[in-house]
C-alpha cells in the first residue's frame, strides 16, 4: 500500500511537472509566469473540488507541485469561511500555508546569506 | 554596440530560432526529464510524508512537516550551488515542486547579495516568491469570498 502511494506520487508529481516543461517549450511562458499560472490553478482547481481528487490519488505527487500551494491556500480559506464567516477569506490562506511561507522565507534568508553565488554570467 | 545586439536576440528572437531549430524530439526529451526529476521529488517528499504518518502524526501536521523540509532542502540545494545545475537538466521537473519555491527564492537572493542585506538579498527573494504569493494569496481571498456568498 505504501509502495503504491510512492507510485502514485511519482506519476501525478511527474504529470505535472511535464505539463509545465511542456508549457515553457510549446509557449513563451517564463518560469516565473509559469510557477503564477500553477498556483492560481490549483487555487481554482482547489475551489472546484477537483484538485481534492488529485490530491487523495497523487497524494505528495498533488501536493508538492506549486499547483498544491495553490490548493492549501484555497483548502484553508474555505475553512475558515467554514469556521469564521467572511473574515475567514482573509485569514484562511495564510494561516493554512503559514508554515510553508514562513519556512521558505527564514530558511531561504539564512542559505541566502551562508552562501555564496558561483560567479555566473 | 555590440553587446545590445547580442541582449535584443536573446529575448524574443532567439526563442523563435530555437523553436524553429528545435525538433519535436528535443521537446519530448524535455518533457520526459521534466516528468522522471518531478517525479522523483514528489516521491521524496512522499517518503518523507509516509515516515510522518507511520509515526502517528495528524494529517495537517504531517504536510506542514514535509513542506518544511522539502523547502529547507531546495534551499539548502541551491546554497550548495547544486539545484541550479539540476535545473538545467531537468526545466520544470525542478521548477514546480515547492523545492523550486525555495530555489526561486534563494538564487536571486544569493546572486544580488552584493546590492546589499536588504535591497539585495531582502528584495530579491521576492523576485519570483513574491508573484506567487500576490496571485496564490489572492485567489484564495477571491475564491474564499465567492464560498462564503454561494454558502451562508
Amino acid at each position: 500500500m505504501m509502495f503504491m502511494k510512492v507510485l502514485y506520487a511519482f506519476l501525478v508529481g511527474g504529470i505535472i511537472c511535464a505539463i509545465g516543461q511542456v508549457l515553457i517549450d510549446k509557449t513563451k511562458l517564463t518560469p516565473a509566469r509559469i510557477l503564477v499560472l500553477f498556483v492560481t490553478t490549483g487555487a481554482v482547481l482547489g475551489a472546484l473540488g477537483i484538485y481534492e481528487k488529485i490530491a487523495d490519488f497523487g497524494g505528495a505527487g498533488a501536493t508538492i507541485p506549486l499547483t498544491g500551494f495553490g490548493y492549501t491556500l484555497t483548502r484553508g480559506a474555505f475553512r475558515d469561511v467554514d469556521q469564521y464567516g467572511l473574515l475567514g477569506a482573509f485569514t484562511g490562506g495564510v494561516r493554512a500555508a503559514a508554515a510553508g511561507i514562513a519556512a521558505a522565507i527564514f530558511f531561504g534568508y539564512l542559505v541566502s546569506v551562508a552562501s555564496k553565488s558561483k560567479a555566473k554570467r | 554596440m555590440g553587446k545590445k545586439m547580442v541582449k535584443d536576440f536573446t529575448h524574443k528572437e532567439y526563442r523563435d530560432y530555437v523553436e524553429k531549430k528545435s525538433p519535436k524530439s528535443k521537446v519530448l526529451a524535455n518533457t520526459v526529464k521534466a516528468f522522471v526529476v518531478g517525479g522523483l521529488i514528489c516521491v521524496a517528499g512522499q517518503l518523507i510524508n509516509n515516515f510522518f504518518t507511520s509515526r502517528g502524526m495528524e494529517k495537517d501536521t504531517v504536510s506542514n512537516l514535509t513542506s518544511i523540509i522539502m523547502i529547507f532542502l531546495g534551499a539548502l540545494l541551491t546554497g550548495l550551488n547544486i539545484y541550479d545545475n539540476l535545473g538545467k537538466f531537468a526545466g520544470a521537473g525542478s521548477i514546480v515542486p515547492i523545492t523550486g519555491f525555495a530555489n526561486s527564492i534563494v538564487s536571486p537572493a544569493m546572486e544580488f547579495k552584493s546590492e546589499g542585506y536588504v535591497m539585495g538579498v531582502g528584495a530579491k527573494m521576492f523576485v519570483v516568491a513574491g508573484p506567487v504569493l500576490v496571485y496564490g494569496i489572492s485567489a484564495s481571498i477571491i475564491v474564499g469570498i465567492i464560498y462564503y456568498l454561494l454558502h451562508y
